[in-house]
Protein backbone atom coordinates (compact mmCIF):
# COMPACT_ATOMS: atom_id res chain seq x y z
CA UNK A 1 0.00 0.00 0.00
CA UNK A 2 1.15 3.47 -0.79
CA UNK A 3 1.37 5.66 2.28
CA UNK A 4 -0.99 8.59 2.03
CA UNK A 5 0.26 11.62 0.23
CA UNK A 6 3.59 10.12 -0.87
CA UNK A 7 4.66 10.29 -4.49
CA UNK A 8 7.99 9.29 -5.98
CA UNK A 9 10.26 6.23 -5.70
CA UNK A 10 10.26 3.84 -2.74
CA UNK A 11 11.52 0.29 -2.19
CA UNK A 12 9.25 -2.50 -1.03
CA UNK A 13 10.18 -5.44 1.19
CA UNK A 14 11.45 -7.48 -1.76
CA UNK A 15 13.94 -4.66 -2.48
CA UNK A 16 12.32 -3.98 -5.86
CA UNK A 17 11.80 -0.44 -6.90
CA UNK A 18 8.20 0.77 -6.78
CA UNK A 19 7.18 3.92 -8.53
CA UNK A 20 4.17 5.75 -7.06
CA UNK A 21 2.23 7.91 -9.47
CA UNK A 22 -0.01 10.77 -8.42
CA UNK A 23 -3.47 9.43 -7.62
CA UNK A 24 -5.65 9.17 -10.73
CA UNK A 25 -8.83 11.21 -10.58
CA UNK A 26 -11.75 10.27 -12.82
CA UNK A 27 -13.00 13.17 -14.91
CA UNK A 28 -16.30 14.46 -13.49
CA UNK A 29 -19.00 13.43 -13.89
CA UNK A 30 -17.76 9.88 -13.49
CA UNK A 31 -19.38 7.70 -16.14
CA UNK A 32 -19.45 4.05 -15.16
CA UNK A 33 -20.16 1.46 -17.81
CA UNK A 34 -22.06 -1.51 -16.36
CA UNK A 35 -20.23 -4.84 -16.63
CA UNK A 36 -21.90 -7.78 -18.36
CA UNK A 37 -21.71 -10.99 -16.32
CA UNK A 38 -20.71 -14.26 -17.95
CA UNK A 39 -20.77 -17.38 -15.83
CA UNK A 40 -17.75 -19.71 -15.95
CA UNK A 41 -20.16 -22.63 -16.46
CA UNK A 42 -21.35 -21.09 -19.76
CA UNK A 43 -17.72 -20.99 -20.89
CA UNK A 44 -17.15 -24.62 -19.92
CA UNK A 45 -20.34 -25.79 -21.68
CA UNK A 46 -19.46 -23.83 -24.80
CA UNK A 47 -15.87 -25.08 -25.02
CA UNK A 48 -17.05 -28.65 -24.49
CA UNK A 49 -19.55 -28.43 -27.36
CA UNK A 50 -17.05 -26.70 -29.66
CA UNK A 51 -14.47 -29.43 -29.03
CA UNK A 52 -16.86 -32.21 -30.00
CA UNK A 53 -18.37 -30.38 -32.99
CA UNK A 54 -15.05 -29.38 -34.52
CA UNK A 55 -13.58 -32.89 -34.33
CA UNK A 56 -16.55 -34.45 -36.13
CA UNK A 57 -16.81 -31.65 -38.71
CA UNK A 58 -13.94 -30.60 -40.94
CA UNK A 59 -14.46 -26.86 -41.55
CA UNK A 60 -17.02 -26.20 -44.30
CA UNK A 61 -14.97 -23.46 -45.94
CA UNK A 62 -12.04 -25.87 -46.24
CA UNK A 63 -14.16 -28.65 -47.76
CA UNK A 64 -15.74 -26.22 -50.25
CA UNK A 65 -12.28 -25.04 -51.33
CA UNK A 66 -11.09 -28.65 -51.61
CA UNK A 67 -14.05 -29.58 -53.78
CA UNK A 68 -13.33 -26.66 -56.11
CA UNK A 69 -9.67 -27.70 -56.33
CA UNK A 70 -10.24 -31.34 -57.40
CA UNK A 71 -10.41 -30.47 -61.09
CA UNK A 72 -7.21 -28.43 -60.87
CA UNK A 73 -5.26 -31.46 -59.70
CA UNK A 74 -3.26 -33.00 -62.54
CA UNK A 75 -2.44 -36.33 -60.88
CA UNK A 76 -4.99 -39.18 -60.98
CA UNK A 77 -3.78 -40.38 -57.58
CA UNK A 78 -4.00 -36.81 -56.29
CA UNK A 79 -7.60 -36.42 -57.41
CA UNK A 80 -8.50 -39.78 -55.87
CA UNK A 81 -6.95 -38.74 -52.55
CA UNK A 82 -8.88 -35.46 -52.59
CA UNK A 83 -12.12 -37.35 -53.14
CA UNK A 84 -11.20 -39.67 -50.27
CA UNK A 85 -10.65 -36.65 -48.00
CA UNK A 86 -14.15 -35.39 -48.89
CA UNK A 87 -15.60 -38.87 -48.31
CA UNK A 88 -13.77 -39.13 -44.98
CA UNK A 89 -15.26 -35.82 -43.82
CA UNK A 90 -18.73 -37.02 -44.83
CA UNK A 91 -18.39 -40.27 -42.85
CA UNK A 92 -17.15 -38.39 -39.79
CA UNK A 93 -20.05 -35.94 -39.91
CA UNK A 94 -22.74 -38.53 -40.53
CA UNK A 95 -21.54 -41.06 -37.98
CA UNK A 96 -20.35 -38.62 -35.32
CA UNK A 97 -16.75 -39.83 -35.18
CA UNK A 98 -13.53 -37.83 -35.38
CA UNK A 99 -12.43 -37.06 -38.94
CA UNK A 100 -8.85 -37.72 -37.84
CA UNK A 101 -7.71 -39.77 -34.87
CA UNK A 102 -5.31 -36.98 -33.92
CA UNK A 103 -7.77 -34.62 -32.29
CA UNK A 104 -4.86 -32.43 -31.49
CA UNK A 105 -3.59 -29.86 -29.15
CA UNK A 106 -6.71 -27.92 -28.17
CA UNK A 107 -5.80 -24.36 -29.03
CA UNK A 108 -8.23 -21.80 -27.63
CA UNK A 109 -8.28 -18.15 -28.64
CA UNK A 110 -10.33 -15.97 -26.33
CA UNK A 111 -11.23 -12.35 -26.97
CA UNK A 112 -12.55 -10.95 -23.70
CA UNK A 113 -14.53 -7.74 -24.02
CA UNK A 114 -13.31 -5.31 -21.38
CA UNK A 115 -16.85 -4.72 -20.16
CA UNK A 116 -17.35 -8.40 -19.60
CA UNK A 117 -17.13 -9.82 -16.10
CA UNK A 118 -16.51 -13.53 -15.56
CA UNK A 119 -18.29 -14.89 -12.49
CA UNK A 120 -18.51 -18.28 -10.80
CA UNK A 121 -14.99 -19.46 -11.54
CA UNK A 122 -11.82 -18.52 -13.33
CA UNK A 123 -11.55 -18.23 -17.09
CA UNK A 124 -8.64 -20.61 -17.70
CA UNK A 125 -10.00 -23.36 -15.47
CA UNK A 126 -13.43 -23.01 -17.12
CA UNK A 127 -11.78 -23.59 -20.51
CA UNK A 128 -9.69 -26.55 -19.32
CA UNK A 129 -12.83 -28.11 -17.84
CA UNK A 130 -14.64 -27.71 -21.17
CA UNK A 131 -11.77 -29.48 -22.94
CA UNK A 132 -11.72 -32.22 -20.31
CA UNK A 133 -15.46 -32.89 -20.70
CA UNK A 134 -15.50 -32.54 -24.49
CA UNK A 135 -12.61 -34.91 -25.10
CA UNK A 136 -13.93 -37.49 -22.65
CA UNK A 137 -17.60 -37.48 -23.63
CA UNK A 138 -16.91 -36.97 -27.34
CA UNK A 139 -14.54 -39.98 -27.42
CA UNK A 140 -11.75 -37.81 -28.78
CA UNK A 141 -8.14 -38.91 -28.45
CA UNK A 142 -6.16 -37.59 -25.51
CA UNK A 143 -2.80 -36.54 -26.88
CA UNK A 144 -1.23 -34.25 -24.30
CA UNK A 145 1.68 -35.23 -22.05
CA UNK A 146 2.26 -33.38 -18.79
CA UNK A 147 5.98 -32.74 -19.30
CA UNK A 148 7.84 -32.75 -22.63
CA UNK A 149 10.58 -35.02 -21.24
CA UNK A 150 8.73 -37.23 -18.75
CA UNK A 151 5.91 -37.72 -21.30
CA UNK A 152 3.12 -38.94 -19.05
CA UNK A 153 -0.31 -38.50 -20.68
CA UNK A 154 -2.70 -36.19 -18.80
CA UNK A 155 -5.54 -38.47 -20.01
CA UNK A 156 -8.04 -35.66 -20.66
CA UNK A 157 -6.22 -33.58 -23.31
CA UNK A 158 -5.69 -30.72 -20.86
CA UNK A 159 -4.21 -28.24 -20.60
CA UNK A 160 -5.75 -26.26 -23.42
CA UNK A 161 -3.31 -23.91 -25.15
CA UNK A 162 -4.96 -20.59 -24.42
CA UNK A 163 -4.33 -17.20 -26.04
CA UNK A 164 -6.29 -14.38 -24.40
CA UNK A 165 -6.77 -10.84 -25.68
CA UNK A 166 -8.66 -8.01 -24.01
CA UNK A 167 -10.81 -6.25 -26.63
CA UNK A 168 -13.45 -3.51 -26.61
CA UNK A 169 -17.06 -4.46 -25.90
CA UNK A 170 -18.97 -6.70 -23.51
CA UNK A 171 -18.82 -10.01 -25.39
CA UNK A 172 -16.58 -13.01 -24.98
CA UNK A 173 -15.53 -14.71 -28.19
CA UNK A 174 -14.07 -18.22 -28.07
CA UNK A 175 -12.38 -19.92 -31.01
CA UNK A 176 -11.33 -23.52 -30.48
CA UNK A 177 -9.00 -25.35 -32.87
CA UNK A 178 -7.89 -28.99 -32.90
CA UNK A 179 -4.32 -28.77 -34.13
CA UNK A 180 -2.84 -32.08 -35.21
CA UNK A 181 0.70 -32.87 -34.14
CA UNK A 182 1.91 -34.07 -37.55
CA UNK A 183 1.41 -30.71 -39.23
CA UNK A 184 2.39 -28.72 -36.14
CA UNK A 185 5.75 -30.54 -36.13
CA UNK A 186 6.48 -29.26 -39.62
CA UNK A 187 6.11 -25.61 -38.57
CA UNK A 188 9.19 -23.37 -38.69
CA UNK A 189 10.39 -19.96 -37.51
CA UNK A 190 13.40 -17.93 -38.54
CA UNK A 191 14.74 -14.48 -37.75
CA UNK A 192 15.76 -13.30 -41.23
CA UNK A 193 17.88 -10.28 -42.02
CA UNK A 194 15.90 -7.30 -43.33
CA UNK A 195 18.07 -7.38 -46.47
CA UNK A 196 16.66 -10.80 -47.33
CA UNK A 197 13.31 -9.09 -47.91
CA UNK A 198 10.35 -10.67 -49.63
CA UNK A 199 12.54 -13.13 -51.54
CA UNK A 200 13.97 -14.41 -48.26
CA UNK A 201 10.47 -14.86 -46.85
CA UNK A 202 9.33 -16.77 -49.95
CA UNK A 203 12.38 -19.00 -49.93
CA UNK A 204 11.84 -19.84 -46.27
CA UNK A 205 8.15 -20.68 -46.75
CA UNK A 206 8.83 -22.84 -49.81
CA UNK A 207 11.59 -24.68 -47.99
CA UNK A 208 9.20 -25.42 -45.13
CA UNK A 209 6.55 -26.77 -47.51
CA UNK A 210 9.07 -29.00 -49.31
CA UNK A 211 10.54 -30.33 -46.07
CA UNK A 212 7.04 -31.03 -44.73
CA UNK A 213 6.08 -32.97 -47.88
CA UNK A 214 3.66 -35.77 -46.94
CA UNK A 215 4.24 -35.30 -43.19
CA UNK A 216 1.96 -32.25 -42.93
CA UNK A 217 -0.96 -34.07 -44.61
CA UNK A 218 -1.45 -31.94 -47.73
CA UNK A 219 -3.41 -30.25 -49.24
CA UNK A 220 -2.55 -27.80 -46.48
CA UNK A 221 -3.29 -24.25 -45.46
CA UNK A 222 0.04 -22.48 -45.02
CA UNK A 223 -0.13 -19.93 -42.20
CA UNK A 224 2.64 -17.35 -42.45
CA UNK A 225 3.53 -14.71 -39.88
CA UNK A 226 5.92 -11.91 -40.78
CA UNK A 227 7.17 -9.29 -38.35
CA UNK A 228 6.56 -8.80 -34.66
CA UNK A 229 9.13 -10.35 -32.35
CA UNK A 230 9.81 -14.07 -31.84
CA UNK A 231 6.55 -15.07 -30.17
CA UNK A 232 4.20 -12.63 -31.89
CA UNK A 233 5.47 -13.90 -35.24
CA UNK A 234 4.59 -17.48 -34.33
CA UNK A 235 1.15 -16.47 -33.08
CA UNK A 236 0.48 -14.53 -36.30
CA UNK A 237 1.17 -17.68 -38.30
CA UNK A 238 -1.21 -19.69 -36.16
CA UNK A 239 -3.96 -17.08 -36.25
CA UNK A 240 -3.55 -16.90 -40.05
CA UNK A 241 -4.80 -20.48 -40.47
CA UNK A 242 -8.08 -19.55 -38.77
CA UNK A 243 -9.04 -17.08 -41.50
CA UNK A 244 -11.74 -18.36 -43.90
CA UNK A 245 -9.91 -20.36 -46.59
CA UNK A 246 -8.70 -18.17 -49.44
CA UNK A 247 -9.94 -14.85 -48.03
CA UNK A 248 -7.16 -12.39 -48.91
CA UNK A 249 -5.28 -10.50 -46.19
CA UNK A 250 -6.53 -6.95 -45.62
CA UNK A 251 -3.05 -5.50 -46.15
CA UNK A 252 -2.28 -5.30 -49.93
CA UNK A 253 1.40 -6.24 -49.45
CA UNK A 254 0.37 -9.37 -47.58
CA UNK A 255 -2.38 -10.20 -50.09
CA UNK A 256 0.10 -9.97 -52.98
CA UNK A 257 2.55 -12.20 -51.13
CA UNK A 258 -0.23 -14.73 -50.50
CA UNK A 259 -1.11 -15.01 -54.19
CA UNK A 260 2.52 -15.34 -55.27
CA UNK A 261 3.34 -17.88 -52.58
CA UNK A 262 0.28 -20.02 -53.33
CA UNK A 263 1.37 -20.29 -56.93
CA UNK A 264 4.90 -21.25 -55.92
CA UNK A 265 3.78 -23.72 -53.24
CA UNK A 266 1.63 -25.50 -55.82
CA UNK A 267 4.65 -25.78 -58.12
CA UNK A 268 6.63 -27.79 -55.57
CA UNK A 269 4.94 -30.97 -56.80
CA UNK A 270 4.23 -32.31 -53.27
CA UNK A 271 0.53 -32.81 -54.06
CA UNK A 272 -2.30 -34.46 -52.11
CA UNK A 273 -1.00 -36.87 -49.50
CA UNK A 274 2.53 -36.04 -50.67
CA UNK A 275 2.31 -38.56 -53.54
CA UNK A 276 2.95 -35.88 -56.17
CA UNK A 277 0.56 -33.41 -57.73
CA UNK A 278 -0.35 -29.83 -58.39
CA UNK A 279 -2.56 -29.09 -55.36
CA UNK A 280 -0.23 -28.89 -52.36
CA UNK A 281 -2.01 -26.01 -50.61
CA UNK A 282 -5.51 -24.60 -50.90
CA UNK A 283 -4.41 -21.25 -49.52
CA UNK A 284 -1.50 -19.32 -48.11
CA UNK A 285 -2.59 -16.86 -45.43
CA UNK A 286 -0.16 -14.13 -44.40
CA UNK A 287 -0.49 -11.99 -41.27
CA UNK A 288 1.97 -9.19 -40.57
CA UNK A 289 2.90 -6.94 -37.66
CA UNK A 290 5.36 -4.06 -37.12
CA UNK A 291 8.86 -5.17 -36.24
CA UNK A 292 12.29 -3.88 -35.15
CA UNK A 293 14.64 -2.05 -37.53
CA UNK A 294 17.12 -4.96 -37.43
CA UNK A 295 14.59 -7.80 -37.72
CA UNK A 296 12.54 -9.73 -40.24
CA UNK A 297 10.97 -12.61 -38.33
CA UNK A 298 9.05 -15.18 -40.40
CA UNK A 299 7.04 -18.13 -39.11
CA UNK A 300 5.25 -20.91 -40.96
CA UNK A 301 2.45 -22.85 -39.26
CA UNK A 302 1.17 -25.79 -41.27
CA UNK A 303 -2.50 -26.70 -41.15
CA UNK A 304 -3.27 -30.22 -42.41
CA UNK A 305 -6.33 -31.02 -44.52
CA UNK A 306 -8.14 -32.04 -41.35
CA UNK A 307 -8.84 -28.37 -40.69
CA UNK A 308 -10.95 -28.18 -37.55
CA UNK A 309 -11.94 -25.02 -35.73
CA UNK A 310 -15.17 -23.55 -34.41
CA UNK A 311 -16.10 -20.35 -32.69
CA UNK A 312 -18.83 -19.02 -30.45
CA UNK A 313 -19.68 -15.67 -28.90
CA UNK A 314 -21.13 -15.33 -25.43
CA UNK B 1 -2.87 -45.46 -62.44
CA UNK B 2 -1.10 -48.71 -61.65
CA UNK B 3 -2.99 -51.97 -61.26
CA UNK B 4 -3.98 -52.82 -57.70
CA UNK B 5 -2.05 -55.61 -55.97
CA UNK B 6 -3.30 -57.64 -53.01
CA UNK B 7 -1.35 -59.14 -50.16
CA UNK B 8 -2.35 -61.11 -47.11
CA UNK B 9 -0.31 -61.04 -43.92
CA UNK B 10 1.96 -62.57 -42.82
CA UNK B 11 3.95 -62.04 -46.01
CA UNK B 12 7.35 -63.25 -47.10
CA UNK B 13 10.57 -61.58 -48.19
CA UNK B 14 9.89 -62.85 -51.71
CA UNK B 15 6.48 -61.12 -51.73
CA UNK B 16 8.01 -57.97 -50.31
CA UNK B 17 10.60 -57.94 -53.08
CA UNK B 18 7.84 -58.23 -55.70
CA UNK B 19 6.44 -54.83 -54.73
CA UNK B 20 7.64 -51.56 -56.25
CA UNK B 21 7.38 -47.94 -55.14
CA UNK B 22 4.11 -46.47 -56.40
CA UNK B 23 2.23 -49.81 -56.42
CA UNK B 24 -1.25 -49.54 -54.95
CA UNK B 25 -1.86 -52.42 -52.56
CA UNK B 26 -4.85 -53.74 -50.62
CA UNK B 27 -3.76 -55.52 -47.46
CA UNK B 28 -5.90 -58.16 -45.74
CA UNK B 29 -5.17 -60.15 -42.61
CA UNK B 30 -3.55 -58.98 -39.39
CA UNK B 31 -1.79 -55.69 -38.67
CA UNK B 32 -0.06 -54.95 -35.39
CA UNK B 33 -0.17 -51.37 -34.19
CA UNK B 34 2.75 -49.62 -32.57
CA UNK B 35 4.11 -46.13 -32.24
CA UNK B 36 6.62 -44.14 -30.21
CA UNK B 37 6.09 -45.63 -26.75
CA UNK B 38 5.58 -49.23 -27.90
CA UNK B 39 8.69 -49.06 -30.09
CA UNK B 40 10.70 -47.73 -27.20
CA UNK B 41 9.50 -50.52 -24.95
CA UNK B 42 10.16 -53.26 -27.52
CA UNK B 43 13.69 -51.91 -28.03
CA UNK B 44 14.29 -51.88 -24.27
CA UNK B 45 12.96 -55.44 -23.92
CA UNK B 46 15.25 -56.61 -26.72
CA UNK B 47 18.22 -54.91 -25.13
CA UNK B 48 17.48 -56.58 -21.80
CA UNK B 49 17.32 -59.94 -23.60
CA UNK B 50 13.78 -60.59 -22.42
CA UNK B 51 11.01 -62.24 -24.49
CA UNK B 52 8.72 -59.98 -26.53
CA UNK B 53 4.94 -60.06 -26.04
CA UNK B 54 4.35 -60.29 -29.82
CA UNK B 55 6.06 -62.04 -32.72
CA UNK B 56 6.84 -59.54 -35.47
CA UNK B 57 8.31 -61.99 -37.99
CA UNK B 58 6.86 -61.34 -41.48
CA UNK B 59 4.30 -59.00 -39.94
CA UNK B 60 3.34 -55.41 -40.68
CA UNK B 61 3.33 -52.70 -38.02
CA UNK B 62 0.74 -49.97 -38.53
CA UNK B 63 1.75 -46.65 -36.97
CA UNK B 64 -1.56 -45.56 -35.49
CA UNK B 65 -3.00 -44.25 -32.26
CA UNK B 66 -6.76 -44.61 -32.70
CA UNK B 67 -9.35 -42.45 -31.02
CA UNK B 68 -11.63 -44.28 -28.53
CA UNK B 69 -14.31 -46.51 -30.10
CA UNK B 70 -17.97 -45.58 -29.82
CA UNK B 71 -20.07 -48.15 -27.95
CA UNK B 72 -20.59 -51.09 -30.31
CA UNK B 73 -17.92 -49.91 -32.78
CA UNK B 74 -14.73 -51.86 -33.49
CA UNK B 75 -12.42 -48.86 -33.26
CA UNK B 76 -12.47 -45.07 -33.45
CA UNK B 77 -10.79 -43.01 -36.15
CA UNK B 78 -7.62 -44.83 -37.16
CA UNK B 79 -5.44 -43.12 -39.76
CA UNK B 80 -1.63 -43.27 -39.96
CA UNK B 81 0.72 -41.14 -37.90
CA UNK B 82 4.08 -39.70 -38.99
CA UNK B 83 6.53 -42.59 -39.46
CA UNK B 84 9.78 -40.68 -39.10
CA UNK B 85 9.57 -40.71 -35.32
CA UNK B 86 10.03 -44.49 -35.38
CA UNK B 87 12.99 -44.43 -37.81
CA UNK B 88 15.61 -44.95 -35.15
CA UNK B 89 14.16 -48.35 -34.18
CA UNK B 90 13.44 -49.74 -37.64
CA UNK B 91 16.77 -51.15 -38.86
CA UNK B 92 17.08 -53.18 -35.65
CA UNK B 93 13.49 -54.50 -35.90
CA UNK B 94 14.04 -55.57 -39.52
CA UNK B 95 17.34 -57.27 -38.72
CA UNK B 96 16.59 -58.89 -35.36
CA UNK B 97 12.83 -59.45 -35.42
CA UNK B 98 12.14 -60.15 -39.08
CA UNK B 99 9.58 -57.34 -39.39
CA UNK B 100 8.45 -57.29 -43.04
CA UNK B 101 6.44 -54.09 -43.46
CA UNK B 102 5.29 -50.83 -41.97
CA UNK B 103 2.32 -48.58 -42.68
CA UNK B 104 2.46 -44.88 -41.87
CA UNK B 105 2.73 -41.50 -43.49
CA UNK B 106 5.67 -39.27 -44.32
CA UNK B 107 9.31 -39.57 -45.28
CA UNK B 108 11.71 -42.23 -43.92
CA UNK B 109 15.39 -41.74 -43.13
CA UNK B 110 18.22 -43.04 -45.31
CA UNK B 111 19.14 -45.77 -42.76
CA UNK B 112 15.55 -47.06 -42.92
CA UNK B 113 15.53 -47.04 -46.73
CA UNK B 114 18.87 -48.85 -46.79
CA UNK B 115 17.62 -51.46 -44.31
CA UNK B 116 14.53 -52.14 -46.45
CA UNK B 117 16.85 -53.07 -49.31
CA UNK B 118 19.14 -55.16 -47.14
CA UNK B 119 16.44 -57.20 -45.42
CA UNK B 120 13.76 -57.25 -48.14
CA UNK B 121 10.97 -55.26 -46.51
CA UNK B 122 8.51 -52.55 -47.53
CA UNK B 123 7.26 -49.21 -46.21
CA UNK B 124 3.65 -48.57 -47.18
CA UNK B 125 2.04 -45.14 -47.07
CA UNK B 126 -1.57 -44.61 -46.13
CA UNK B 127 -3.11 -41.19 -46.62
CA UNK B 128 -2.80 -39.16 -43.44
CA UNK B 129 -6.00 -37.67 -42.05
CA UNK B 130 -8.38 -40.35 -43.36
CA UNK B 131 -9.09 -41.64 -39.87
CA UNK B 132 -12.84 -42.15 -40.31
CA UNK B 133 -12.57 -43.72 -43.78
CA UNK B 134 -9.74 -46.12 -42.92
CA UNK B 135 -11.49 -47.29 -39.74
CA UNK B 136 -14.12 -48.92 -42.00
CA UNK B 137 -11.49 -51.40 -43.25
CA UNK B 138 -10.78 -52.65 -39.73
CA UNK B 139 -12.86 -55.69 -38.77
CA UNK B 140 -11.61 -56.27 -35.23
CA UNK B 141 -9.24 -54.73 -32.72
CA UNK B 142 -7.84 -56.18 -29.51
CA UNK B 143 -5.03 -55.09 -27.26
CA UNK B 144 -2.26 -57.71 -27.23
CA UNK B 145 0.45 -55.90 -25.26
CA UNK B 146 1.29 -52.78 -23.23
CA UNK B 147 -2.32 -51.97 -22.34
CA UNK B 148 -1.08 -49.30 -19.93
CA UNK B 149 0.02 -47.19 -22.91
CA UNK B 150 -3.61 -46.36 -23.80
CA UNK B 151 -3.83 -45.26 -27.46
CA UNK B 152 -0.17 -46.30 -27.81
CA UNK B 153 -0.75 -49.93 -26.75
CA UNK B 154 -0.07 -52.72 -29.28
CA UNK B 155 -3.34 -53.75 -30.91
CA UNK B 156 -3.95 -56.70 -33.18
CA UNK B 157 -6.14 -55.44 -36.01
CA UNK B 158 -7.89 -57.65 -38.53
CA UNK B 159 -8.23 -55.70 -41.75
CA UNK B 160 -9.95 -56.27 -45.06
CA UNK B 161 -8.53 -54.61 -48.17
CA UNK B 162 -6.74 -51.87 -46.28
CA UNK B 163 -5.65 -49.36 -48.98
CA UNK B 164 -1.97 -48.35 -49.10
CA UNK B 165 0.68 -47.30 -51.60
CA UNK B 166 4.23 -48.68 -51.62
CA UNK B 167 6.35 -45.67 -50.66
CA UNK B 168 9.78 -47.25 -50.11
CA UNK B 169 10.47 -50.61 -51.74
CA UNK B 170 13.36 -53.06 -51.41
CA UNK B 171 15.16 -51.45 -54.36
CA UNK B 172 15.62 -47.87 -53.15
CA UNK B 173 12.45 -46.59 -54.85
CA UNK B 174 10.58 -43.73 -53.18
CA UNK B 175 7.03 -42.90 -54.28
CA UNK B 176 6.94 -39.55 -52.45
CA UNK B 177 10.15 -38.23 -53.99
CA UNK B 178 9.43 -39.63 -57.45
CA UNK B 179 5.84 -38.32 -57.40
CA UNK B 180 6.93 -34.88 -56.24
CA UNK B 181 9.67 -34.69 -58.89
CA UNK B 182 7.15 -35.65 -61.57
CA UNK B 183 4.84 -32.74 -60.75
CA UNK B 184 7.42 -30.17 -59.74
CA UNK B 185 7.01 -27.22 -62.10
CA UNK B 186 10.22 -25.38 -62.81
CA UNK B 187 9.40 -21.73 -63.37
CA UNK B 188 12.39 -21.17 -65.64
CA UNK B 189 11.43 -24.12 -67.81
CA UNK B 190 7.92 -22.76 -68.20
CA UNK B 191 9.25 -19.35 -69.13
CA UNK B 192 11.57 -20.81 -71.79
Amino acid sequence: MKPNGIEGVCYNVARTKVIFLPEFRFPEPLSRIPMRDIHAQQITDTVKQLCIDMCYHVSDDFLAALERAVEREESDTGREIMRQILENAKIAKEEGIPACQDTGYTVVFVDVGQECHIVGGDLSEAIHEGVRQGYTEGLLRKSIVAHPLDRVNTRDNTPAFIHTRIVPGDRLKITVAAKGGGSENMSRLSMLKPSQGVEGVKEFVLQAVKEAGPNACPPVIVGVGIGGDFEICAELAKRAILRPVGEPAPNPTDAKLEAELLDQVNRTGVGPGGFGGSVTALAVHVESFPTHIVSLPVAVNMQCHSTRHKEAEL
Amino acid sequence: MSEIKRITTPFTEEQARSLRAGDRVLISGVLLTGRDAAHKRIAETLKAGEPLPVDLRDQIIYYVGPSPAKPGAVIGAAGPTTSGRMDVYVPGFLRDLGLRGMIGKGYRSQPVRDALQEYGAVYFGAVGGLGALLSKRIQSAEVVAYEDLGPEAIYRLEVEEFPVVVVNDAYGGDAYREGTAQYEADEEEEAA
